[in-house]
């Protein structure tokens, strides 16, 4: 039976996963561990309603993140700075939040749009640096997460926070006020006895339509993806490299700017030495996973949140949960290797189609 | 005397191409063996199969009467083949002993007897008098000083037959005859010799033998004391392609492109071209002739505006394109076909609808108002072109990749023509693909001027040039040297401009 190729397609990620199960199996059978019991354990705990919630509130900013991270991959540029970018447009629109009172409307769109706009900022330096100066961005966005990093630590500690005479609290910010936090979504489903489900949720996918009419529907886009496939052909087309590495890096740390708003506006509602980290860096598993593709992405970061919040039941029942993590790890390497293989049996494929046309005629 | 190479019925080729076809060649022992060849001949091809860094599909190799397989340079060497490269393999920060004997032993622990190797490095430099510092560090060599340590090298690990491919290349004249010294040595004291390169003046000095590539067939072999440098050059251009029959002139009035006094900017310490005139007029083929790297191929980016120039003008009909981008200069009229099919005309990756976008996205004729690409027009447009050039594809959404050389190119030129420029430039745009192919883009081209297109053609083939363009030039060193008349030009004629033999 011939399968269609995109019915090929897809089942690479089924495939990979079901891989990496079996790696797991093996791994968690090596150390003594009952691998049935452990899967069913993380599956009951994973599906309960409250785990529910927590994995979509967690996937929110991990599938932005991945979003921004695919941006620069279409074009063949590696961004690795998400992490300082939406660390820094989270702090600065925490901060100026708190500092204004305005309706609600107005005032969550202004967070927003400074969060946007100060990441965007961050990462077109990197953007400048490759133009102008032939940085690698690869070097530029890790040495940028450094200074970032320490730029907040300091605007943090020392700018927007206020201490008080012997104070014992972290830095933070102020409060937002009410009018600056996005509603959860449980009144408007009638869920109740649950945690809240954040609003932002709706944000998050319309940031995924955003990034596939942009990269896929507009000829912006096609400039980005014609410089991915091939730099030289995308130049002689017409397409300004300069112009695109630059606009492609400031796209990619505007997507960035969203990834601290479902967190800041939902849950912290502050930006604290606690604010979550780490989300630009599983930003890149995120969109390696979902192969820079709307929806994919969406899936993996599911995946990824289902996976953490599972593994959080086994310490109790006394599996080592670093095991989820080297899941984690497994299976994107197996994505990987799958797509690959996928990928060149498409192309051998369409290769024999194209050279029985010929030999037909 | 015995024969240090024999190849029988060396087949190679590649998607699309092939390089070698059914060569036989025969390399005495104790003699300098000069392959001569235009780019794309098939030179490099064949050497690197006799290095072991390629495969032969079919034919086999004999090194002194051994009948040998290589799978990789490691067999070749051990047979006693050794080859220098056009660019050296060699680390500035390592001395030249240390080049030497990099590679030689197997990673370990223990200290390195260099002493030892020193004793027999001096042995070599010695017995074929090419004196060399063992301590000098590489980066405070000069060139030929580098090229000698990478022939060392190669004779240090006993190599009998010497594969040099472009040595002079990269060589001031004084080393040039330095080098040749060297050669004449290693020659007297046994070592045969391949010499690889397209400068027929030192290919008749240097060599004993001469065999002439083209179009990836041995031509012939010749004693270089009995061959003149006309004979050669004609072999290696050739006349056995199907020439493109000629059309009565059809030039209009009204100019399509004009060059004024364009000189390229400063690159690598020259300028690939300086003072470049001419015009072509609507309807009207105007062909470059030139040996590769005279500057032909950056005039052609410059016009596209991917080139940076110096000074001068650029003329699309009757505005000034200078300033304007690529993206404004092909919305103004100006349509390109690049020498590189694969790495400048298509997104390999991506299916010939898309690909049919390519120059164009950012124009009307696929950009909506709101910036969305029309996809629809481009897969209808795709079908277009794939009907009137007839590109073989299963459909439109096949990838780029999947197509063959010369359907690649079909799709190529047909989207750049469709686009119904005002000028086109057509850089080699029959090269390395089938006759069918080739016939069918010729009269595509010539279709296209009849119908009043200004076409500047830039092509290695002769034959191609005459038989399309309503006027040739010759660039030689970044100059047009010689205008000329198709109806009274040869191959011959052209080529000896275009290797500086006439002026």
């Amino acid at each position: 039976m011939k399968l269609s190729l995109k019915l090929t397609t897809l089942l690479a990620p089924v495939f990979a996963i079901i891989v990496a199960f079996g790696l797991s199996t093996i791994m968690l059978y090596l150390i003594g561990e009952d691998p049935i019991e452990t899967f069913k354990i993380m599956y009951d705990y994973g599906k309960t309603g409250k785990s529910i919630v927590s994995i979509l509130n967690r996937s929110v900013p991990l599938y932005i993140s991945a979003v921004a991270v695919a941006v620069g991959f279409k074009m063949g540029l590696f961004n690795i700075g998400v992490e300082s970018q939406y660390l820094m447009g989270a702090l600065l629109s925490a901060a100026l939040g708190a500092a204004v009172a305005l309706p609600s409307f107005l005032h969550i769109t202004l967070i927003i749009f400074v969060a946007v706009i100060s990441s965007a900022f961050w990462a077109a330096i990197a953007g400048y640096l490759k133009v102008k100066k032939g940085v690698h961005e690869v070097i530029s966005t890790i040495m940028l997460n450094y200074i970032g990093t320490g730029i907040i630590a300091y605007l943090l500690a020392n700018i927007f926070f206020e201490k008080v005479e012997l104070s014992t609290t972290a830095p933070q910010t102020d409060l937002l006020p009410e009018t600056a936090r996005i509603p959860s979504l449980n009144a408007f489903l009638g869920i109740e006895d649950l945690p809240n489900l954040h609003g932002f949720i709706i944000g998050a996918v319309f940031i995924g339509i955003l990034y596939y009419w942009i990269v896929w529907k507009t000829s912006l886009g096609f400039d980005l993806r014609a410089t991915g496939s091939s730099p030289l052909a995308a130049k002689f087309s017409g397409a300004n490299p300069a112009r695109l590495t630059i606009l492609a890096m400031m796209i990619s740390g505007a997507f960035a700017g969203f990834v601290g708003i479902a967190p800041l506006t939902g849950y912290f509602f502050k930006y604290t030495t606690d604010f979550p980290s780490g989300l630009g860096f599983a930003g890149i598993t995120v969109a390696l996973l979902g192969r820079n593709h709307p929806v994919g992405m969406a899936l993996g970061a599911i995946l990824l949140s289902f996976l953490e919040r599972s593994a959080q039941i086994l310490d109790l029942k006394d599996v080592p949960k670093e095991i989820e993590k080297i899941m984690q790890a497994v299976i994107v390497l197996t994505v990987v290797v799958a797509y690959e293989v996928v990928k060149r049996y498409v192309t051998n494929r369409q290769i024999k189609e194209a050279s029985k046309v010929v030999a037909d005629d | 005397m015995t024969l240090a190479i024999d190849l029988s019925n060396i087949s190679k080729s590649f998607p699309g191409v092939k390089a070698n076809d059914e060569i036989n060649l025969k390399i005495q022992e104790g003699t300098i063996h000069a392959i001569v060849g235009e780019n794309g001949a098939g030179k490099s091809t064949l050497m690197k199969i006799l290095y072991g860094m390629l495969k032969q599909d079919s034919g086999s190799i004999k090194i002194f009467d051994n009948e040998v397989n290589f799978s990789s340079p490691k067999d070749a060497i051990s047979e006693g083949i050794g080859m220098v490269h056009q660019h050296f393999m060699l680390a500035d920060n390592l001395s030249v002993l240390e080049s030497i004997i990099l590679g030689m032993d197997k990673a370990s622990l223990k200290v390195l007897n260099k002493s030892k190797y020193k004793d027999e490095i001096n042995e070599i430099t010695e017995k074929y008098s090419m004196p060399l510092n063992t301590q000098s560090m590489i980066d405070e060599l000069g060139v030929g000083e580098k090229q000698r340590v990478e022939i060392i090298k190669v004779l240090f690990r006993g190599a009998k037959i010497l594969i040099l491919d472009e040595p002079t290349a990269v060589l001031v004249p004084q080393e040039v005859s330095e080098l040749f010294n060297n050669l004449k040595n290693l020659k007297d004291s046994g070592v045969t010799i391949i010499f690889i390169s397209h400068k027929l003046d030192e290919v008749l000095e240097i060599a004993d033998e001469i065999s002439v590539m083209r179009g990836g067939k041995h031509i012939d072999t010749v004693d270089a004391s009995t061959v003149s440098k006309t004979d050669l050059a004609e072999m290696m251009i050739g006349q056995n392609l199907p020439t493109p029959p000629k059309r009565e002139k059809n030039s209009k009035q009204d100019k399509s492109l004009t060059i004024k006094n364009l000189t390229a900017e400063i690159d690598n310490g020259r300028k690939a071209f300086e003072n470049i005139n001419f015009s072509i007029n609507q309807g009207e083929v105007v062909g470059i002739a030139g040996v590769e790297g005279n500057g032909q191929r950056e005039l052609a980016e410059s016009i596209l505006g991917v080139y940076p120039i110096e000074s001068g003008e650029i003329i699309l009909g009757n505005t000034r394109i200078n300033d304007l981008s690529t993206r404004d200069r092909r919305e103004s009229g100006l349509s390109f076909i690049p020498e590189d099919r694969q790495s400048q005309g298509l997104l390999m990756d991506v299916s010939l609808s898309e690909n049919v976008i390519l120059g164009k996205q950012s124009s009307t004729k696929y950009k909506s108002r709101y910036s969305n690409i029309k996809f629809n027009e481009a897969s209808k447009n795709s079908n277009t072109v794939i009907e009137n050039f007839d590109v073989r594809t299963p459909g439109n959404s096949t990838l780029a990749l999947a197509l063959s050389g010369g359907n690649q190119q079909k799709f190529v030129v047909g989207r750049e023509i469709e686009n119904k420029p005002s000028l086109l430039i057509a850089s080699q745009p029959t090269r390395g693909i089938d006759i069918g192919a080739q016939s069918l883009i010729w009269n595509k081209l010539r279709d296209a001027r009849d119908d009043g297109l200004g076409v500047l053609l830039i092509s290695a083939d002769l034959d191609e040039l005459i038989g399309l363009s309503d006027r040739i030039y010759v660039i030689y060193e970044g100059s047009f040297v010689k205008e000329l008349d198709p109806e009274n030009a040869t191959p011959e004629i052209l080529g000896s401009y275009m290797t500086g033999l006439k002026t």
